[in-house]
């Protein structure tokens, strides 16, 4: 097959020793940081885009990889061996993760979750490696009014559907757009204060380490823990027999939930993750240890976090449009390079995404090898002293953001955001829409002028496209649902319930 | 758009909580917008082959921003409380700490009034050590050299590394 001679290539380039120097780099990075608390893969990459200058973009991007995937590891770590996840994907996990974990069970935990990330991760990249292509070859065909309204549907869905509260997302969203707007990009210098050094807009780089390193370090010591956490202590991860046959099913089930999820435009985590503790509660046939330490509890939504994961990377490659806060941080990464994305990419740079692809089926093996026996290691990272943590945190975005060209004046602009970051968190506003929004703006607006030129300014040209007009319909529907269940009900009863199901 | 049947914010005593400081946020927002659609209304017409207008996207980001604006002002009124953050550090049960955060913001501040006087390699290690002492290190010597180690790493390992100069600053020359 085509793709097959494709992806043996990809692993003949990603199994240079330069490159699997960086993908067991990214892997390594990717797992501390996971476990590292305050600090997440999408801060992570943010942190480490200036390594884009110099190093060539397979190896950047082989290592960002591994950071991406390693990450997912080392987020359930922590959410086992301490009761409060740093991840929203990782909340589910700690539900039964850390009862196992007090029942003095964290190495089955600990294995389960391991093991099954890698068969997850494995399933997941092997269906992205099936559908990746052929997606991208369809959505190459569109024309400008398709994307369109395809990045428009980004907008929407990441903003909608994710999140507790869409006027918070819209607000999130808005802001975003508003930073997007920033700079002469249109032959007219809009919202730059008549400051030159902002006629060419706000560099991404600074927005993505302000929003997210110097806000979340902001906000962290606003509220930092006084009291030591209790970390539970673990040996080696291993699992009996009994606990083999226990989770498998779950693994697969659970990797058949977070595929599709990731691979939505309003993919993410939490649904998938979600649905799967829920079913496999249903299905266990030891329910009653259901919410006192049920290894299928850990399985299952483990499994649909890493394959939701792999799912994510589908747009993102296929059509060039980031759904995750880590995969708009990989979008910019690849862009930093002067490669334009979108579905053309398979066929502009094939060795790149087909290097990219091969390390991630590489990364994750090697996540599996190393962090079995390294787990009591990571667990340690747990101890590191705050000040020291939140300190280099500041330390390297202040450097990661003066990087970008050398002037003072991108620290100020550095703070400026990293205080609306701060805001952000205090009022329950969600990062990802803004992150979106600040990147698919400029896009959004891009597309409909180069429509709208095609057409000569006949505007129903935007939805001459039957994949626009689907589109359309479908945001339509959306909002429609959105607005009559706003109004239908105005008493909440199921957040309340949901908070039942979590905790019983 | 669904917003006040979100969560659950009466308690259970009957009084509604209102978050005040989301009026400001709401005002913060009315400006912002504000200022879009006044920016929009200084750019003149594009050129003949340009069908988007560069007012165009201001003019709806800027309304829109004002109109939700109003929807958080009034959802505040209603008695919706934002859901902040968690995190593996942070606690939530104690109250918020700013004086802390403004002392890091006047560390922050002074590395980039220095920055360009002093050199990465110095005011990188102030703001290091700075920053661990706002967060409660109280270690000087070993932050010090925690610090110093950083910065001038850093500073090496993006020129040798990355094949990037920092400017140097006041130690142009030395390093």
């Amino acid at each position: 097959m085509d793709s097959l001679d494709l992806l043996l290539g990809g692993f003949q380039q990603a199994l240079t020793i330069e490159n699997l120097f960086y993908a067991i780099l990214g892997v390594f990075l990717g797992t501390a940081v996971g476990v590292l608390p305050g600090i997440g893969p999408a801060m992570t990459l943010a942190l480490l885009l200036p390594i884009t200058y110099s190093v060539g973009p397979d190896s950047a991007l082989i290592m960002f990889a591994g950071i991406y995937y390693g990450g997912m590891y080392g987020g359930s770590t922590t959410s086992i061996l301490l009761n409060t996840p740093g991840e929203s994907s990782s909340v589910v996990t700690a539900i039964e993760g850390n009862k196992m974990a007090k029942k003095g069970r964290a190495a089955q935990a600990l294995a389960t979750a391991a093991i099954g990330s890698f068969v997850a991760g494995t399933i997941g990249t092997l269906l992205l490696v099936l559908f990746a292509p052929s997606v991208a070859g369809q959505v190459v065909k569109l024309g400008n009014p398709s994307n369109f309204a395809l990045i428009l549907l980004a907008l929407f869905a990441v903003t909608a559907v994710l999140g507790t509260s869409r006027l918070r997302g819209f607000i999130a969203l808005f802001l975003g757009l508003t930073i997007g707007l920033v700079g002469g990009q249109t032959g007219q210098a809009r919202l730059t204060f008549g400051n030159p050094l902002l006629a060419d807009g706000i560099d991404i780089v600074v927005v993505a380490v302000a929003i997210f390193a110097i806000g979340e370090a902001l906000w962290v010591a606003a509220h930092l823990r006084r009291r030591p956490l209790d970390i539970i202590p673990v040996g080696q991860p291993w699992m009996s027999r009994e606990d083999w046959g226990r989770s498998w099913k779950p693994w697969l089930r659970g990797t058949a939930f977070g595929f599709p999820f990731g691979a939505l435009p309003a993919g993410g985590a939490e649904i998938p993750t979600f649905l799967s503790y829920v079913t496999e509660r249903k299905l266990s046939k030891h329910s009653d240890e259901f919410g006192k330490g049920a290894i299928e509890g850990v399985a299952g939504p483990e499994a649909a976090n890493n394959a939701s994961a792999a799912g994510t990377l589908v747009p993102l490659l296929a059509i060039g449009l980031p759904t995750t806060a880590t995969a708009a941080i990989m979008l910019l990464a690849i862009q930093s390079y002067g490669i334009e994305t979108g579905p053309q990419l398979f066929d502009t740079e094939p060795d790149l995404v087909w290097a990219l692809l091969a390390s991630l089926f590489i990364g994750n093996t090697l996540l599996l090898l190393l962090n079995l026996p390294l787990a009591p290691l990571w667990a340690k990272l747990l101890q590191i002293p705050r000040p020291y943590l939140y300190a280099g945190i500041l330390f390297f975005a202040s450097l990661g953001a003066y990087s970008v060209s050398f002037q003072p004046f991108d620290l100020a602009i550095l703070l400026v955001i990293g205080l609306l970051g701060l805001a952000m968190r205090r009022f329950g506003l969600p990062v990802l829409p803004l992150i979106i929004g600040v990147i698919l703006g400029p896009k959004l607006e891009e597309q409909l002028t180069t429509s709208l030129q095609i057409s000569s300014g006949d505007i129903s040209t935007l939805w001459s496209e039957p994949v626009a007009v689907i589109v359309y319909a479908f945001i339509a529907l959306a909002l429609v649902l959105i607005v009559g269940n706003g109004l239908r009900t105005p008493k909440p009863v199921e957040p309340a319930d949901d908070k039942e199901e979590v905790s019983a | 758009m669904s917003t006040t049947h979100e969560k659950d914010t009466t308690p259970r005593d009957g009084l509604r909580v209102v978050d005040k400081a989301q009026y400001g946020q709401a005002a913060f927002l009315a400006v912002v917008g504000g200022y879009v659609v006044y920016d929009a209304t200084t750019l003149s017409d594009g050129f003949a082959d340009q069908p988007v207008q560069p007012y165009a996207f201001p003019y709806v980001v800027g309304s829109v921003l004002i109109v939700l604006a109003v929807m958080l002002a009034i959802a505040t009124a209603r008695g919706d409380v934002p859901v902040a953050e968690e995190g593996e550090d942070v606690d939530l049960t104690q109250p918020s700490d700013w004086p802390t955060v403004l002392k890091l913001v006047a560390v922050f501040l002074a590395n980039i009034l220095l920055i360009d006087w002093l050199g990465w390699a110095i005011t990188g290690a102030l703001l290091f050590v700075g920053t661990a002492y706002v967060l409660g290190s109280r270690t000087l010597i070993r932050d010090v050299a925690v610090g110093v180690a950083l910065s001038v790493g850093t500073w090496y390992g993006f020129y040798s590394g990355l094949g990037l100069a920092i400017p140097a600053g006041i130690l142009d020359g030395v390093l």
